[in-house]
């Protein structure tokens, strides 16, 4: 599944849907559901990490959505949508049985090959959880081929947590080392409050040998990339998920344009020393 | 292209073998597409005769200024390039992508293939853009199929400008005034007190056999060298001037150059540059259901990254200023496309000049950015 091969498309199947069902629906948050489908060919089910699907709700539009997880054996991919607008709603309210259009996967995802031998550390804010659980579940499969594995995660409300089973499951490894935050607790939280950023306070990096991949907004990336690299991160091991509004997930609409790279084929994970000219500036 | 011996590849046409070319390419089947006068402007559309172009015509233009203007000659291609280009018959403004019946059946759009579409009077700047395009739509990962297919089946008969206009700027950016390569036939025209006519270049083969058709005659060494003349003249004439040295690391390094916001005071966010360019063609999709409810079609529309929409995402648009839109479309054209397309997004066709309402003049703006330099750090 770490293989991608991006096919050259000459007809119009380009923009073609593929039709998948809905077959599960889970409740993340009261506004983020994880929705389960079966693509009807088996082989749609490939995917790298990181990687992204069009999807397309009929009647409404279509959008940008990242892999949150597979079930190889079943022939199912996982999403994680959080109903912001028409499209994701859409997305977020389908009902088990109904259908959902599917484009891609597009994109280019996490360096899961590059990045082993070393230790990773992954920092989520929000649903930028989404496109890195898969990374996480593929590290998972593949303990022995990382060093060090740390996964810090920030959400602003308990209520707000994603994928509250898998972080029971990611505590409870002794190879894991997980640090979950909320902005707000509430009277039954427990844990650390705070930005996700007040969490590197209580590790400590192995500069020369650790991969980073990041995804939340843009702001808390931002303040991510600040703190890695106190700890001494080059910007080339320094990996972030981009988010650009996009219509085609091709290369063709050019709206995913992020300073000379498109989101959409370049990425969306780029390095830091790729982008770093752009990345730290406004309105981009 | 080869030059191979003079008289071979070089031909002789009065107007009335304009008008033969103009038959002959009609009786193989193609529209011709050409320059003609509509409401006061250039456009190009379906041409049947030559003395549908815009005969003795001038567009005189400046920043946010055009005109046209009696010539006092016959000449056939005595002006430059109007607000529409190319682009809009090889990369329709709306295309339908596909339709999606309730029932969940899925149909592609057909596109016009074999649409055969001869382009009479291609200027080099307009040459370049359709090259460019050919990059960016043809050279993968994925091909556009829609450019690619409308794209098939052209014949360029392209003319070289002996006569740059005001907003002119293809001899800085290397694209002009005289076609190099990617044409059928290229045309130079003469016109004196005593003669009109056009001396032909041949750039491919079925160029040759349609000149010969037609009748055509090698052109002389002193037709030849009556149209080059005019071309070196030509070069002589330009009056604006882009400095393309260094030009996309000094965009790089000026990011946030205080001349963007001197540019956002003035600028409309109206998007008329983009419209006008031959090398813009960012797209929008959109889902459109019919009363009935019965079936949805995805309709693929040009748009401009100058709609504040356009870089929206959850929570509000990316650009919301008009001076990140500006920058963004600037360094886009100068700079970022180099990056992604190995040549700049500009060919020196003046048309953002000439139709921003406001007259924000691109050349302008890079001078100045050269001008008041200032280092800004990244971190
Ligand atoms: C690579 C990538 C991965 C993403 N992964 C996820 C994910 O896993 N889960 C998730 O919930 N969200 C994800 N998003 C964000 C998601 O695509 C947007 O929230 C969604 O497009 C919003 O559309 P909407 O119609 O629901 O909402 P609105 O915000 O109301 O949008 C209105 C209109 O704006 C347009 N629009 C807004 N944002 C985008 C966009 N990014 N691209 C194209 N059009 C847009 C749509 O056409 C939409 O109809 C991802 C975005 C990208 C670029
Ligand atoms: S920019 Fe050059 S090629 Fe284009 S119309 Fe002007 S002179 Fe001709
Ligand atoms: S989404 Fe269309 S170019 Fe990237």
């Amino acid at each position: 599944m770490t293989e991608q091969s991006l096919g050259v498309a000459t007809g119009l199947e380009t923009f073609k849907i593929e039709w998948c069902r809905v077959v599960g629906r889970v409740k993340e948050t009261p506004d983020t559901y994880t929705i389960r489908v079966r693509p009807r060919r088996r082989g749609e089910i490939a995917f790298e990490p990181g990687q992204f699907n069009m999807i397309y709700a009929y009647g409404v539009g279509e959008v940008p959505i990242s892999i949150s997880g597979a079930l190889p054996t079943e022939g199912m991919l996982e999403y994680t949508v959080r109903g912001v607008g028409p499209v994701t709603r859409a997305i977020a309210s389908a009902r088990i049985g109904s259908r959902l259009g599917l484009r891609g996967p597009f994109g280019r995802g996490w360096p899961l090959r590059e990045a082993e031998g070393q230790d990773i550390i992954i920092v989520g804010g929000g649903i930028g959880l989404a496109p890195l659980r898969p990374a996480i579940q593929y590290i998972i499969n593949n303990r022995g081929k990382y060093g060090k594995f740390y996964i810090l995660y920030g959400a602003r409300t308990p209520a707000d947590l994603l994928y509250k089973g898998d972080l029971r499951v990611w505590r409870g490894r002794l190879d894991i080392q997980l640090l979950v935050t909320v902005d707000r607790g509430d009277e039954k939280w427990r844990g650390y409050v705070g930005v996700v950023t007040t969490l590197f306070k209580y590790i400590r990096l192995e500069p020369n040998s650790t991969y980073a991949f990041v995804c939340g907004p843009e702001i808390m990336m931002k303040f991510t990339v600040q703190e890695l690299r106190n700890q001494g991160l080059p910007d080339e091991r320094i990996f972030i998920s981009m988010e650009r509004n996009m219509k085609c997930g091709v290369g063709l609409c050019w709206r995913c344009q992020f300073g000379p790279v498109f989101v959409c084929k370049d990425g969306p994970v780029f390095s830091l020393s790729e982008i770093s000219n752009f990345f730290e500036r406004r309105e981009m | 292209m080869e030059e191979s011996a003079g008289q071979n590849s070089h031909y002789f046409l009065d107007s009335l073998l304009i008008d033969k070319l103009i038959s002959a390419l009609r009786g193989l089947g193609y529209s011709v597409i050409g320059p003609v006068v509509r409401e006061d402007t250039i456009v190009y559309d379906e041409i049947e005769s030559a003395s549908q172009l815009p005969v003795g015509v001038k567009d005189k233009q400046g920043p946010g200024y055009y005109r046209l203007e009696k010539r006092g000659d016959e000449a056939f291609f005595g002006f430059v390039v109007g607000p529409f280009s190319w682009k809009k018959f090889l990369y329709p403004p709306r295309v339908k992508l596909l339709t999606v019946a309730k029932n969940g059946e899925v149909s592609i759009h057909n596109v016009d293939e074999g649409k055969k579409m001869a382009f009479l009077g291609v200027r080099a700047c307009e040459l370049a853009a359709i090259s460019i395009f050919d990059r960016v739509m043809l050279g993968g990962p994925y091909v556009d199929p829609v450019y690619s297919a409308m794209r098939r089946n052209i014949f360029i008969i392209a003319v070289n400008c002996t006569e740059p206009g005001e907003n002119c700027f293809c001899l800085s950016t290397g694209t002009g005034p005289e076609v190099s390569s990617g044409y059928d036939i290229s045309l130079t025209e003469v016109v004196s007190d005593d003669a009109h006519y056009f001396v032909a270049k041949v750039g491919s083969s079925r160029g040759k056999s349609l000149l010969e058709h037609i009748g055509a005659r090698g052109a002389t060494s002193e037709e030849i060298s009556e149209a080059a003349v005019r071309m070196e003249r030509s070069h002589t004439l330009f009056r604006k001037k882009l400095d393309t040295d260094g030009l996309k690391d000094l965009l790089y390094k000026n990011l946030e150059s205080p001349v963007y916001e001197e540019i956002a005071e003035k600028c409309l966010a109206c998007a008329n540059c983009t419209l006008v360019c031959p090398t813009c063609f960012c797209t929008t999709v959109e889902e459109v259901t019919g009363l009935s409810g019965d079936a949805a079609e995805r309709w693929r529309r040009w748009d401009s990254c100058f709609n504040i929409d356009f870089s929206y995402i959850h929570g509000g648009p990316i650009r919301s200023s008009i001076l990140s839109r500006y920058r963004q479309w600037f360094t886009h054209k100068f700079a970022t496309w180099v990056d992604q397309f190995g040549v700049m997004g500009c060919v020196g066709c003046g048309r953002c000049i000439t139709w921003c309402p406001v007259g924000i003049d691109v050349t302008e703006v890079a001078a100045k950015i050269r001008q008041r330099e200032v280092e800004v750090s990244a971190t």
